[in-house]
């Protein structure tokens, strides 16, 4: 595992000045480690822990109550596909079965070649684009089954 | 875009994400004017005559709110809420993304008001160019000596800072938001004592919407009487079965007919067949109500609420039971696990919901379903996330009990055999 590179724990270290109690400074360092390593190993819970000075026990119940902290590898990518009510009514369904299809494997799990992390997503406050789906930073829609799959293809090969 | 617009003509186009482009379009005058000519007392005095109330839900008259914020005391803080996880409401985002100046001068106007010299805006995470655009709004705005050390020439400071949630809808939830910005998990803290009095850090705590403070620039501009005569007005976030789903700037009190109509109604050849006035957590409104005023009072009587002011439109090719099911799921995942109603109800209601959907319903399951549905009812959960689930569902049981039944009785839904009947005449 990597440690921290030293502008990253620089970073972390002056987080905490932009609130009043450095614990509020937590979230932000465990996504500044996050960036760093790809997802968030024990070490990486340690330093976070030793840096703001917060007792370890805090920080693992912290990074394992929010769905964007990842305690395990995620893939390259991140695809969220939204299956909430607009785009439930708009064929959400049909797509998650398509995804599945696509990608050989079930919401929750990363395909073997560790190039897709596949989650259902609750709303993404992007419903005027129902069916939508997240890769990463990007939004997607309204999405038909062949959108998907070059969207599948761009990213795949990055 | 009607003229008289006070937000969306901010979003539309090119938007006015663009600090010159939002200066052009009259920006910053009223927080300038507010705090070079108005007294802050004077402020919250056009805030209440305005009518403003929140717009992230509770409807909570805002003016009034800031009131219960104690004068003396030395530190006190603007949170903005842009957790924005409600089901089906999108209004937030899009004026992020697309009018982020007018929320930092909601945020200058609302800070002078009650004394704070410090703003937190809480947004999701998965809102990135939310964030992005906030961040540079708020950037260029203290370029501009409108954030920052003595703002507009005058004696105050305002530092705004941009924070990003970590994943969990109970985040939007106001006490867990401060938990949340306090580094902890997001579970909702025991009310009293109010965040106005106890909020972040113990401080006095304005916790105000996106979309309530960025009405603030036309609240001061127009005045209270011209910004109340336009309905007030309010962004409806409009999803589902309409042709332009979108956000909408409309009066509060427009039937629910018009709301449709300025989405551009219904798919050709479809029927209306029911729709949440306010988001998931809203009871399921049906035909006789399409003229129901969209307003927090008209919409009570009706039984059901404005909420976040997210209409989502189903027509005649939905399975209610579907719907509902997905409504439930998204409270089971969501419970953040502090109370038992909640927990364990979202729990069972959700592997009833399974039976029925996959052929294994039973006779007695919808008497189980009204049971466990009574037992999250007035005042058994902790928050209002498990009070959320309730409303819809009964309403759903109450509308279209016969779908829930034909599931139940065949193992299939009505709904789409009428479907596949229709597509394939005589088949
Ligand atoms: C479960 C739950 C989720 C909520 N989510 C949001 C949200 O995403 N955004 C929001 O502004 N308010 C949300 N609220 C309402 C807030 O608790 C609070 O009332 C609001 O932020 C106050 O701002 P306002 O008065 O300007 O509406 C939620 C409430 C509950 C119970
Ligand atoms: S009602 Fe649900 S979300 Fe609210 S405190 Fe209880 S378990 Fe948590
Ligand atoms: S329901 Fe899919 S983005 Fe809102």
């Amino acid at each position: 595992m990597p440690p921290l590179p030293d502008e990253a724990r620089d970073e972390i270290r002056r987080l905490p000045d932009h609130y009043e109690q450095r614990r509020s400074a937590l979230l932000p360092a465990l996504f500044v480690a996050q960036r760093e390593i790809g997802w968030l190993p024990p070490e990486a819970l340690q330093e976070v822990a030793d840096l703001l000075d917060l007792p370890l026990s805090d920080v693992t119940a912290v990074a394992s109550f929010y769905r964007f902290f990842f305690l395990e590898p995620p893939g390259r990518h991140l695809i969220l596909l939204c299956t909430n009510l607009a785009c439930l009514l708009n064929g959400a369904e049909g797509l998650r079965r398509h995804l599945e299809e696509r990608l050989g494997i079930r919401p929750g799990q990363t395909t073997p070649d560790g190039a897709f992390t596949f989650r259902e997503s609750e709303c993404l406050a992007a419903c005027h684009l129902a069916p939508m789906l997240m890769v990463d930073r990007e939004r997607f829609g309204p999405l038909t089954p062949r959108a998907v799959d070059e969207l599948l293809e761009r990213y795949r090969a990055r | 875009m009607p003229a008289e617009s006070v937000l969306l003509r901010f979003m539309e186009g090119e938007g006015t994400a663009d600090l010159d482009a939002y200066l052009r379009a009259g920006g910053y005058a009223a927080a300038r004017h507010a705090l070079t000519a108005l007294t802050p007392e004077g402020v919250i005095d056009i805030v209440d005559q305005s009518g403003l109330r929140g717009k992230g839900g509770a409807g909570f008259p805002t003016a009034r709110k800031w009131k219960f914020i104690p004068r003396g005391a030395p530190l006190k803080y603007v949170v903005v809420n842009g957790d924005e996880a409600e089901p089906c409401t999108f209004k937030d985002h899009m004026l992020l993304e697309r009018a982020p100046h007018l929320l930092v001068e909601g945020i200058i106007i609302a800070a002078y008001a009650v004394g704070a010299r410090k703003a937190y805006v809480y947004v999701r995470r998965e809102g990135y160019l939310a964030r992005e655009r906030l961040r540079q709004a708020v950037a260029a705005a203290h370029a501009r000596g409108f954030l920052g050390r003595k703002i507009f020439g005058t004696e105050m400071d305002l530092d705004v800072v941009v924070h990003s949630g970590a994943g969990a809808y109970i985040a939007g939830e106001e006490t867990a938001l401060l938990e949340s910005l306090e580094g902890r998990r997001a579970m909702p803290r025991q009310r009293p004592p109010f965040p106005a009095v106890f909020g972040l850090y113990g401080r006095p705590t304005v916790v105000n919407n996106v979309e309530t403070l960025s009405h603030l620039p036309a609240v001061i501009r127009l005045g209270a009487e011209a910004y109340r005569a336009l309905g007030p007005p309010a962004l409806f976030s409009v999803s589902g079965h309409v042709r332009t789903p979108g956000v909408y700037e409309l009066p509060l009190g427009t039937p629910m007919r018009q709301v449709i109509a300025a989405a551009g109604g219904l798919r050709a050849g479809r029927r209306f067949k029911a729709a949440f006035p306010g988001g998931s957590s809203s009871a399921i409104l049906t035909a006789e109500h399409l003229d129901v005023p969209m307003d927090y009072e008209p919409l009570r009587a009706a039984g059901s609420m404005l909420g976040s002011a997210s209409l989502i439109v189903m027509d005649d090719t939905t399975c209610i039971v579907r719907v509902v099911a997905r409504a439930v799921a998204f409270y089971k995942e969501e419970s953040c696990g502090k109370c038992t109603p909640c927990r364990e109800g979202t729990y069972w209601l959700s592997q009833i919901f399974d039976r029925i959907l996959t052929g294994r319903g039973r006779a007695e399951d919808l008497e189980l379903l009204a049971h466990i549905s009574r037992g999250m009812s007035n005042g058994a959960c902790f928050c209002l996330l498990g009070e959320s689930v309730p409303p819809s569902l009964e309403a759903s049981l109450r509308h279209f009990r016969h779908e829930y039944e034909y599931h139940i009785r065949t193992g299939r839904c009505d709904v789409e055999e009428a479907l596949a009947a229709a597509v394939v005449p005589g088949a």
